[in-house]
C-alpha cells in the first residue's frame, strides 16, 4: 500500500465522474443524430403528422402513432398494476403479520426479476390465446395482452414504494383513527392512503416511466404496426419497438432511417426524464411534509 | 346487520382480497412457468445445449447464444464491478460535502431511470461506431456495464453506509489513514451487501435483450465468440427470435431456451438473497 | 513530574455552537486524569482533541493550542496518523474488528507495514499480558474477537490500543457498557497501566473517578470549572458547582 492516498482518491473520483460521461454520451448521441434528422424532417410534421411510415415509399414521420401505442400499453399496465399493487401495500402495511410481509416481499420481487423476453413470450403464447376465448376479434398481436403482462411485472414496484409511503405516515394519525373506532379498512383508505397519496403517486409515476421504456414485451406481443388507435385489441407499435424493428434490419448508418431511431429515442428520453423528475419532485414534497 | 357489523364484514372481505392480490402475480407467474416447462422440458437435451443454430427447429441449439451470454456476463462483471464499487465508495466516503458530489448524485438517480434501449443507442453510436468496436461482445458488455452501473453504485453506498461508525473510529484511532480504514475494515464489512447488489445487477444484464439488439447483436450467429471482438448473440435474443417465428417447432425451442434462462436468473437471484440474509445477520454485532 | 499534555486557551465550535469555552489544562506524565461532568458538558469533545478524532466531525473548529510533549499536535506538518500512534484510544462500547484476536491486536502495526512475524508475536503477547487478557485467550488467538464476552472485548480493545506503544491512552467511558465485575477489572488495569502510560479517562461514575484517578477535571457547560488532585476535588472542592455535582445534587 505505497500508493499515496491522494492518487487513490483521485482514481475513485474518476470512476464516479464516469457517470457524468454516460449522461453526456447519451445527450450527445441523441442530440447529434436528432439534429441531422430535423434537417430533413420538420419538427411540426414530427409532432403533428398522424402517420409513421419511414420505411415506405410514401414517407411520413409523425411520432403520434408511436406515442399513442406507448401510452396505450403503459395505461393498460397501470390499469392492472395499480389496484393490485396498492391493495398489496395496504394489506402488508395494516393486515399481514410483519413476519409474513418480510418473507413475501423478496418473493414478490421475483416478478420484477424475470427477463422481459420471457414475459413477452407468455403474453404471446398464453395470455392472448386465453383472451381470444372471450374476445374472438382479438388479434394475435395486441396491446391488451402486452399491457396486462407488463402490469404483472410492475406490481412489485408499485406495492413496495406504496408500502413505504404508507409506513411513513405518522403513528399518531393511525392511532387517532383507531381510537375513534374505525376498522382497519376505514383507517387504511380514509386516513392512511390520503396521507400517503404523494408517495403513492410517486410509485405510479415511476411505474409509468418503467412501462413507457419497456421494450421486449411489446416487441414480442404487441406487434409492429404504427396504428394510431386506442383500441387494445389490434396490433400497435411503441417507440421502443420501432427502435428494435429498425435495429433488427439492415439500415445503413447515416441514412434518414438510421436517424429516425435516434429521433424516436430522444422522444422516449424526454418522456421518461420528465416522469422521473416529476416523481423526484413529488417525493421531496412528501418527505418535507412529515419532517 | 347493523352498521358496525357491515364494516367488520367489509374489513374481513378486504383481508381476503389482500391475500388474493398478494398471490395473484405469483399465481400468474406459476402458470406461465408451468406452461413453459410443459412445452419446453422435453426439448431440453445435451444436443439442445451444444448444437449450433439451424433452420430446422429440431436441429437448432442454443450453444452460440449461451456462450454469448457467458461472455457478456464475464466482461460486464469485470468492467462494471470495479467501476461501480469505486464510484460508490467515492460518493459515500469522500464526496459528501462538495458540489461535484451533489451533481453526481442527481445524475446517478436520473441514469437509473433511463430505459435500457436508450443505453443501446448510446452503445451503438459511441462504442460500435466512434470507438470502432463494431457489433462485438465487447460493445455489448460495455453497454450493459453502463446500464447496471447505477444499481451497483447505489447498493455499494447502502452497504457502506450500514457499516457501524464505531468500526471506522476504532481503525482511525489506531492511526490508520482513511483509505486504510476503508480497505481493511469498511469494504470487508460491507462485502456481503455489495455482493448482493452486484449479483442482482448482473442477473439483470443477463436478461436484457433490447440494448443488445440495438448495438447490433445478431439473432443468427454461426459460431460462439472466441475473442471479445467477435460478433455474438445472447439467450434473450435467441428467445425473441424463436418466439417471433410462426413454426410451432421454434416456439417450443423458445420455451426450452426460456427454461434455461429462468434457471440462470433464479439461481443468481437465489444466491443474491442468500448473501443478503447472511450479511444482514452478520452486520448486527 | 513533567507535563505530558498541555492545553492553552482552547475553544471548540461545531458550526456556530460553542462547545468548549476557553479551557486550559495541564496533565502530568504517568498519571491518571479523570474528566467528569454531566452529559453534554464537553468532556468527551475535549478528550477527542488529544488524538484529533474531532477532525472527522463536520463543522468542527478549534482555537488555542494543544501540546503533546511540548509540541503542538495541530501544527501543519503533524500527520494525524503519527499522532494517533502516540495517543491511543479506547471507546465507550467495545468495538473489536470482526477478525481474529491476533489480527485485532496487530492492526496498528500491520497498517504501518510491519510484517516481522517474531515482532508481531511478541507484541501480541506483551499487549495481551498488559491488558490482563493473555491467560484467557493465549490458546485461541485465531478465534474471532466477536466471540469474546463484552469485558474481554474491551480489554482486547485496550490491548489493541497499547500494541503500538503509545505514550498516552484516552478512554471514553470504557466501563460504562460493562457489568460490575468486568468494570472492576478495567479499573484494576488502568491502575497497572499508569506506570507506563499517561491515561485520561472520561467517566460518569463518581466512585470510579475517585478510585482510579490522580487528578480530576470537572467540566460544566463547556467550561472547565475546576481541575485539581482527585482528593481535593472530592473532599474539598473550591467551586460550589463541583460540590453540588459530586454530592449528586444535579447531573
Amino acid at each position: 500500500m505505497k500508493i499515496p492516498e491522494k492518487v487513490i482518491v483521485s482514481f475513485l473520483a474518476l470512476c464516479a465522474a464516469m457517470t457524468v460521461l454516460i449522461t453526456a454520451g447519451i445527450l450527445y448521441t441523441l442530440g447529434a443524430e436528432t439534429i441531422q434528422f430535423f434537417n430533413e424532417v420538420s419538427l411540426v410534421d414530427f409532432l403533428t403528422d398522424t402517420q409513421w411510415t419511414p420505411l415506405f415509399s410514401d414517407k411520413h414521420f409523425g411520432i403520434l402513432p408511436l406515442l399513442t401505442g406507448t401510452i396505450l400499453t403503459s395505461f393498460i399496465a397501470i390499469f392492472f398494476a395499480l389496484p393490485i399493487g396498492l391493495t398489496i401495500a395496504v394489506y402488508m402495511n395494516e393486515y399481514a403479520p410483519s413476519s409474513f410481509s418480510t418473507r413475501i416481499k423478496p418473493i414478490l420481487e421475483i416478478l420484477a426479476a424475470v427477463p422481459t423476453v420471457v414475459y413477452g413470450y407468455f403474453a404471446l403464447t398464453v395470455v392472448t390465446p386465453f383472451l381470444q376465448n372471450f374476445i374472438p376479434s382479438l388479434s394475435s398481436f395486441n396491446a391488451l395482452s402486452a399491457g396486462f403482462v407488463m402490469g404483472i411485472m410492475i406490481i412489485p414496484l408499485i406495492s413496495s414504494l406504496s408500502q413505504d409511503a404508507l409506513y411513513a405516515v405518522p403513528k399518531s394519525l393511525r392511532e387517532a383513527s383507531y381510537g375513534l373506532g374505525a376498522t382497519r379498512l376505514q383507517t387504511s383508505f380514509n386516513v392512511l392512503v390520503p396521507a400517503a397519496s404523494s408517495g403513492i403517486i410517486v410509485s405510479v409515476i415511476l411505474a409509468i416511466s418503467r412501462a413507457v421504456g419497456e421494450t421486449m414485451i411489446v416487441a414480442i406481443a404487441a406487434g409492429m404496426q404504427p396504428n394510431m388507435t386506442l383500441d387494445p385489441t389490434v396490433p400497435i407499435q411503441t417507440i421502443t419497438t420501432y427502435i428494435v424493428q429498425i435495429s433488427m434490419g439492415d439500415v445503413p448508418h447515416g441514412s434518414l432511417e438510421y436517424r429516425t431511431i435516434f429521433a424516436a429515442g430522444i422522444s422516449l428520453f424526454v418522456l421518461t426524464f420528465t416522469l422521473n423528475n416529476l416523481s423526484f419532485w413529488f417525493k421531496k414534497k412528501y418527505q418535507q411534509k412529515y419532517e | 346487520m347493523n352498521k358496525i357489523s357491515i364494516n367488520r364484514f367489509k374489513d374481513k372481505a378486504f383481508m381476503v382480497f389482500g391475500v388474493f392480490c398478494t398471490f395473484f402475480g405469483l399465481f400468474m407467474l406459476a402458470i406461465f412457468v408451468g406452461d413453459v416447462v410443459l412445452k419446453g422440458v422435453d426439448r431440453i437435451s445435451w444436443e439442445f445445449i451444444t448444437n449450433l443454430p439451424s433452420r430446422f427447429p429440431e436441429k437448432a441449439g442454443i450453444f452460440t447464444a449461451l456462450m454469448g451470454t457467458c461472455w457478456i456476463l464475464f466482461l460486464t462483471a469485470i468492467i462494471a464491478i470495479p467501476l461501480g464499487v469505486f464510484a460508490g465508495l467515492y460518493l459515500e466516503e469522500y464526496g459528501k460535502r462538495n458540489r461535484f458530489a451533489a451533481i453526481l448524485e442527481i445524475n446517478i438517480t436520473n441514469l437509473a431511470g433511463i430505459p435500457s434501449i436508450i443505453y443501446g443507442l448510446l452503445g451503438l453510436e459511441i462504442f460500435a461506431r466512434v470507438m470502432g468496436l463494431g457489433q462485438s461482445v465487447l460493445t455489448g458488455a460495455l453497454t450493459l456495464s453502463l446500464l447496471i452501473l447505477p444499481i451497483i453504485i447505489v447498493s455499494t453506498r447502502e452497504s457502506v453506509r450500514a457499516v457501524p461508525r464505531s468500526l471506522r473510529e476504532a481503525s482511525l484511532a489506531l492511526g490508520a489513514t482513511k483509505w486504510q480504514t476503508i480497505w481493511y475494515q469498511v469494504l470487508p464489512a460491507s462485502g456481503g451487501g455489495i455482493l448482493t447488489g452486484v449479483i442482482l445487477a448482473l442477473s439483470r444484464a443477463v436478461g436484457e435483450a433490447a440494448p443488445l439488439i440495438v448495438v447490433g447483436a445478431l439473432a443468427y450467429v454461426p459460431f460462439a465468440p472466441s475473442t471479445p471482438l467477435d460478433e455474438f448473440s445472447v439467450l434473450p435474443i435467441q428467445i425473441y427470435n424463436w418466439a417471433s417465428r410462426p413454426q410451432q417447432g421454434f416456439v417450443i425451442n423458445a420455451a426450452a431456451a426460456i427454461v434455461i434462462l429462468l434457471i440462470v436468473t433464479f439461481l443468481m437471484n437465489g444466491i443474491a438473497i442468500y448473501f443478503r440474509n447472511k450479511w444482514q445477520k452478520k452486520i448486527k454485532w | 513530574m513533567s507535563k505530558k499534555l498541555i492545553a492553552k486557551n482552547v475553544n471548540v465550535f461545531y458550526d456556530q455552537t460553542h462547545v468548549i469555552k476557553n479551557v486550559s489544562l495541564e496533565i502530568d506524565a504517568n498519571s491518571v486524569a479523570a474528566f467528569i461532568g454531566p452529559s453534554g458538558c464537553g468532556k468527551s469533545t475535549f478528550l477527542r482533541l488529544y488524538n484529533r478524532m474531532n477532525d472527522l466531525i463536520e463543522g468542527f473548529r478549534k482555537e488555542g493550542d494543544v501540546l503533546l510533549d511540548g509540541k503542538d499536535i495541530y501544527r501543519n506538518d503533524m500527520r494525524v496518523e503519527d499522532l494517533r500512534k502516540k495517543v491511543g484510544m479506547v471507546f465507550q462500547k467495545p468495538n473489536p474488528f470482526p477478525k481474529s484476536i491476533y489480527e485485532n491486536v496487530i492492526y496498528g502495526l500491520r497498517i504501518r507495514g510491519v510484517n516481522n512475524k517474531n515482532l508481531l508475536d511478541e507484541t501480541v503477547e506483551r499487549a495481551l499480558r498488559q491488558s490482563a487478557l493473555w491467560d484467557e485467550v493465549k490458546d485461541n488467538l485465531k478465534k474471532s474477537a466477536l466471540a469474546l464476552s463484552g469485558g474481554q472485548q474491551q480489554r482486547l480493545c485496550i490491548a489493541r490500543a497499547i500494541a503500538t506503544e503509545p505514550s498516552v491512552v484516552l478512554m471514553d467511558e470504557p466501563a460504562s457498557a460493562l457489568d460490575p465485575i468486568s468494570s472492576a477489572k478495567i479499573e484494576e488495569l488502568i491502575y497497572e497501566l499508569k506506570s507506563q502510560y499517561t491515561i485520561i479517562i472520561v467517566t460518569h461514575n463518581m466512585q470510579q473517578a475517585g478510585r482510579v484517578s490522580d487528578t480530576t477535571a470537572f467540566f460544566y457547560l463547556g467550561e472547565l470549572v475546576e481541575f485539581d488532585t482527585t482528593k481535593k476535588i472530592f473532599m474539598n472542592p473550591s467551586d460550589t458547582r463541583t460540590q453540588d455535582y459530586i454530592t449528586g445534587r444535579f447531573g
